[in-house]
């Protein structure tokens, strides 16, 4: 009698199925996904139930932290770059192509005028480091109106916040405007802000306050 | 990784072209791809963040008082936003000096269902309704969005000789999540008419008054009040 011979069988896996399933799946996070902007600072935004959707263009969004340092990001590159020109001009403060390529890369920007050509210069971790640093008075953009000054030299001599939105609206002029704060942001830091923009020079009077969705929402 | 096996039948024959099966090994690039969707699920916002738009009023220093007081009594409710999310409301507009000696004048409240919303929605009836029934058109689909816009404009309208006025007054105590969480209501009571203002000399006097906090009062008031 002939022996049962045990058939061997090869243990391969036909991943061809699983590899179709995976490459369909990366598709539809590459296209759907838009990236985490990066912030300088953590905001934890308060809640609303309010549905409406932040618009993706002609956009300039003002980020207040809990101490009033302001920070500000618009969505076009050429934008800013141009808003950038535009307030740099009355203090004779000219960059190098570098510095602009360095200006176009950044997310948010918050750092006194006069400081911003020595800051374009530092590679991207440095300047990280530099924003982060709570007791730093060369970091937001200074929004008072008196002159400000530490051991390094003048900070700021005049409201350059005010002088930005001028400068943002002065390029698009549907410049919508949008508020981002942390909730544990007293009011009077928020009203500062709002009080700038409704001024007389501003003029502006309709803002987006940047909310996250209220759970169970609806009633 | 690729695997050839051959074919064991073909052993022995004659010099026939080895049958050849060709099989790749999927198995790295499933490794990949799968690190590259944990990749991107981590690093993306799938949720865009909500706004909630508000206009302010005008800064007009043109304006006359009697145009800037236009709002009606009746209607009126005034929202103070305190320290700790505290938060009080009172009827109508103060006379004189003896609502500010009735006590019973500014109201105690609370965020949410059971604090002023209670109230709102009891002032709103019939406008929150209708408004409600708008939203829900909108929803199913039955009017677009413009439409829905113009005829929650009409609503508000028909009903601007009965329907509150809400007046919300952030003190500096106060956040700005209270801000939102006062909007909020709004938003959620279909309050066609508000506005965020700044608070009156009366009002940080019954906010004195209520909490016995001089940080709600100004320089001037906290002097003053020390002389007596």
């Amino acid at each position: 009698m002939a022996k049962v011979k045990v058939k061997k069988q090869s243990t391969f896996i036909d991943m061809t199925a699983m590899s179709d399933v995976t490459v369909l799946l990366l598709t539809f996070f590459m296209t759907t996904s838009t990236f985490l902007a990066k912030e300088p600072i953590q905001v934890t935004t308060p809640a609303s139930v309010s549905e409406i959707k932040i618009p993706e263009t002609n956009l300039l969004t003002i980020l207040v932290d809990k101490d009033g340092k302001v920070f500000l990001s618009m969505d076009n590159a050429e934008q800013k770059v141009e808003t950038l020109r535009a307030v740099s001009d009355p203090y004779g403060i000219t960059y190098t192509s570098k510095q602009i390529e360095a200006f176009r890369k950044l997310q948010s920007f918050g750092v006194p005028i006069r400081y911003m050509p020595a800051f374009l210069d530092l590679p991207v971790e440095k300047q990280d480091k530099e924003l982060q640093d709570l007791e730093n008075k060369r970091v937001g953009v200074p929004s008072d109106d008196g002159k400000i000054e530490d051991g390094r030299g003048v900070i700021s001599s005049d409201n350059e916040f005010k002088r930005w939105v001028a400068a943002a609206l002065e390029v698009n002029e549907d410049l919508k405007i949008a508020i981002k704060s942390d909730k544990t942001t007293v009011y009077p830091t928020v009203k500062k802000i709002i009080d700038i923009l409704r001024g007389d020079e501003l003029r502006q009077n309709r803002y987006l306050l940047i909310t996250t969705l209220r759970e169970g929402s609806s009633n | 990784m690729a695997e050839i096996q051959q074919d064991e039948k073909g052993e022995g024959g004659k010099n026939k072209q080895k049958k050849q099966h060709l099989r790749v090994d999927f198995t790295p690039m499933v490794d990949m791809n799968m690190l590259l969707i944990t990749f991107f699920m981590f690093c993306t916002t799938l949720l865009k963040p909500q706004t909630m738009n508000i206009n302010m009023p005008m800064k007009d220093e043109n304006m006359t008082k009697e145009e800037k007081t236009k709002i009606k009594e009746s209607g009126a409710v005034t929202l103070l936003l305190g320290e700790n999310d505290e938060l009080y409301y009172y009827l109508g507009i103060p006379k004189d000096q003896s609502t500010y000696d009735d006590s019973t004048y500014l109201v105690t409240s609370s965020y949410g269902p059971d604090g002023i919303r209670k109230l709102l929605l009891e002032k709103n009836t019939g406008t929150y309704e209708k408004i409600q029934e708008l939203k829900a058109h909108l929803k199913e689909g039955v009017i677009v969005d413009s439409v829905f816009r113009a005829k929650t404009k009409e609503v508000h309208e028909a009903a601007k000789e009965i329907a509150p006025t809400v007046m919300i007054k952030p003190t500096e105590l106060s956040t700005y999540e209270n801000m939102v969480d006062a909007l909020d209501e709004m938003l959620i009571c279909n309050i066609g008419a508000y506005a965020i203002i700044d608070l009156t000399e009366g009002d940080r006097f019954f906010l004195y008054q209520r909490t016995g906090n001089k940080e709600y009062l100004t320089e001037e008031q906290r002097t003053e009040l020390g002389q007596k």
